[in-house]
């Protein structure tokens, strides 16, 4: 079986968020990290390959810098991994950038893709599924557990209040959850093989199925105007009230803020 | 000469880190309070490679360099200076002297299980006559056919009852050195359960309190003739160069607890309140913290740096000497001033320091006193 996983590099937002003054994030101050669901999704993979052996080959699409991730990947147990760089691609909306990594995905032989459910930076949830778009294969999306049944994949996909079980022929891919799993830690020999370990770096030509009007900031069909940091808080408020009328106030307020 | 860590380094850190505040962390207090060996970690630790960080691959070992394997034993005792030393005991004192020592058998029948962490290895060189003065062998071997025979004890043995593989040094002879009757001690790989070899009392110790010490009883304790470390005779020689290399452990351990304890000083400082302001605010308080910090650095530096020869020089002993000296006594210095700046709170055992405090001690004592790092320094000075 082979398994292709996509994995992005993202900032540590639990380390806090900064912007710049010109209202974009400040993404050099800020501790680069493997996305959480993509960890998860790279974790069910290796535990594939674990249990019934699987070539896992990861995928990034980003700066050279993003070879850090790769880095990780491999160190954790992945057999193989490709870096998708070249400045044309950059300011790519999720159709610019599930268009690129398709492209990409075609010159691999593939059963199984997986891919995280969001990223915790863009938060947009698109890109696994316009990948499966691109290749014209199924999706399941939200997968909290992964099984291999012959040639299909059965996958329990997660709903708000109950999960589906869903049967796919392969090839498929599947978007994870960083619920599936708890990934494994790296181990330090696998540390030092990734640091010496060759990584497949691919740029704008070697992409030979990628039509220039999708790739980069030209070819988003989205474009962000402007962005900006969430108001602060202001002081807080003390009111003295009776506990009822205290409730209906509270929930008011909350309700006013769109909290609940 | 570059003192940034490359890639390599700065990616195991992050492992080490990781793993510690995760796995090790939580149960600190824990292995504290009950003295109960944390024998789930150590699985979790030979799972993860852990326990064979400078093993070369061919012995199923990870093929890193000392200096991953002195990050490894720094990021646990920054947690747990009982997690850190079980690491440091089993890689240093007893997979080294056999990678180092070993026949060829005898590193294909012992290194692959240590280094994997199916076994866990231990040292024995201490008896209640025979500390600092390490000439004063007791324990006796003595060859009857295809067997050694060994009679004595050893105290004070970390990883005693929990480890599989022990390293023991002994008396196997007399011989004459420049007309002077001497004893003739030699090294021995003895593996538990062998007939013979019992365990005596578990030591209640101050600090490192989850670590196993106990005392290791030989009576009539039969072990076969290959297992001999070396040649016959030269036992004092490897358990000597063997402590060089540990000596570098027990200083990782000892720059890892005062980095430990500086960081929750740190986190304290900023969050307490008296007369109205932090107590990070006062002059008193910053002026501490700058002189922890800054002795923490140069600690750090001599303790990269013994690494650092361990991986290039044949002979290190000054420089794991100056390391261990000075680490254990930071230590000790910097946990004492966490547990001060921490005032009342400092010394309830709720709050991480008093343990740390507790845990610095022993660096300063075992694998050699700050006494014999003095000697061992002053003695390559004036020879």
């Amino acid at each position: 079986m082979k398994i292709v996983v996509c994995v992005k590099q993202v900032p540590d937002t639990k380390g806090g968020v900064q912007f710049n003054p010109d209202g974009t994030l400040n993404r050099a101050a800020m501790l680069a990290i493997m996305n959480p669901d993509d960890k998860a999704g790279l974790e069910a993979a290796l535990r594939l390959k674990d249990q019934y052996g699987a070539e896992v080959t990861v995928l990034t699409m980003g700066l050279p810098k993003a070879a850090d991730v790769l880095r990780e990947a491999l160190a954790m147990g992945a057999d193989k991994a490709i870096l998708v760089t070249d400045r044309v691609l950059g300011g790519a909306d999720t159709w610019a950038t599930s268009s690129t990594i398709a492209a990409a995905i075609r010159k691999l032989d593939y059963d199984l893709i997986i891919t995280g459910r969001q990223a915790i930076d863009g938060d947009t949830a698109q890109v696994g599924p316009q990948i499966s778009e691109h290749l014209d294969i199924p999706v399941i999306s939200y997968a909290q557990d992964i099984k291999v049944e012959g040639d299909s994949v059965v996958v329990q996909r997660q709903f708000e209040d109950r999960y589906h079980v869903l049967k796919a022929k392969m090839p498929c891919l599947i978007t994870a959850l960083s619920e599936l799993n708890e990934p494994r830690y790296m181990t330090p020999g696998g540390i030092f093989d990734a640091c010496d370990a060759e990584i497949t770096t691919w740029g704008r030509a070697d992409l030979t199925t990628l039509d220039d009007a999708n790739i980069g900031l030209a070819g988003s069909p989205t474009k962000i105007a402007k962005a900006s940091d969430k108001v602060r808080k202001g002081a807080g408020e003390k009111v003295a009230l009776d506990p009822e009328e205290a409730v209906s106030y509270l929930m008011g307020k909350l309700t006013e803020k769109h909290i609940i | 000469m570059d003192f940034g860590l490359d890639k390599k380094h700065e990616m195991a850190r992050t492992l080490f880190k990781e793993f510690a505040e995760n796995e090790v962390k939580p149960l600190a207090q824990e292995v504290d309070e009950t003295e109960v060996f944390p024998r789930a970690t150590v699985e979790k630790m030979a799972k993860y490679g852990f326990l064979g960080i400078p093993v070369p691959k061919e012995y199923e070992g990870q093929g890193c360099d000392p200096l991953t394997y002195v990050m490894c034993v720094e990021e646990l005792a920054k947690v747990c200076a009982t997690t850190s030393v079980i690491v440091s005991a089993h890689t240093s004192l007893c997979i080294d002297p056999i990678l180092t020592y070993g026949t060829p058998e005898q590193k294909a029948k012992y290194v692959p299980e240590l280094a994997s962490g199916r076994k866990l290895g231990a040292f024995g060189l201490t008896e209640p006559g025979a500390g600092t003065d390490a000439q004063g062998q007791q324990t006796k071997a003595v060859l009857d056919g295809d067997e050694w025979v060994l009679n004595g004890s050893k105290c004070f043995i970390t990883n005693g009852k929990e480890a599989d593989v022990y390293i023991i040094i002994a008396v196997t002879g007399i011989v004459e050195k420049r007309g002077r009757k001497m004893k003739e001690i030699s090294a021995f790989i003895v593996e538990k359960d062998t007939p013979g070899f019992t365990f005596g009392t578990k030591e209640k110790k101050m600090g490192i309190r989850g670590s196993s010490t106990y005392e290791l009883i030989f009576e009539d304790c039969r072990i076969p003739k290959e297992n001999l470390l070396g040649a016959q005779g030269k036992g004092f020689g490897i358990a000597m160069h063997t402590l060089d290399g540990g000596r570098i452990g027990i200083a990782a351990q000892a720059l890892g607890i005062a980095e430990g304890a500086l960081d929750r000083t740190i986190a304290y400082v900023k969050e307490r309140k008296q007369f109205g302001r932090t107590i990070g605010q006062f002059q008193n308080t910053q002026f501490q913290l700058a002189d922890m910090a800054t002795k923490v650095e140069a600690a750090k530096m001599m303790v990269y740096k013994a690494a650092m020869a361990k991986a290039t020089q044949k002979v290190y002993s000054v420089e794991a000497a100056q390391a261990k000296l000075y680490a254990a006594e930071v230590a000790m210095e910097v946990t004492t001033k966490a547990v001060q700046l921490h005032g009342g709170y400092g010394y309830i055992r709720e709050y991480d320091v008093e343990r740390m405090m507790r845990d610095a001690k022993i660096t300063e004592i075992y694998e050699g006193t700050s006494e014999v790092q003095r000697m061992v320094i002053s003695g390559n000075l004036l020879k």
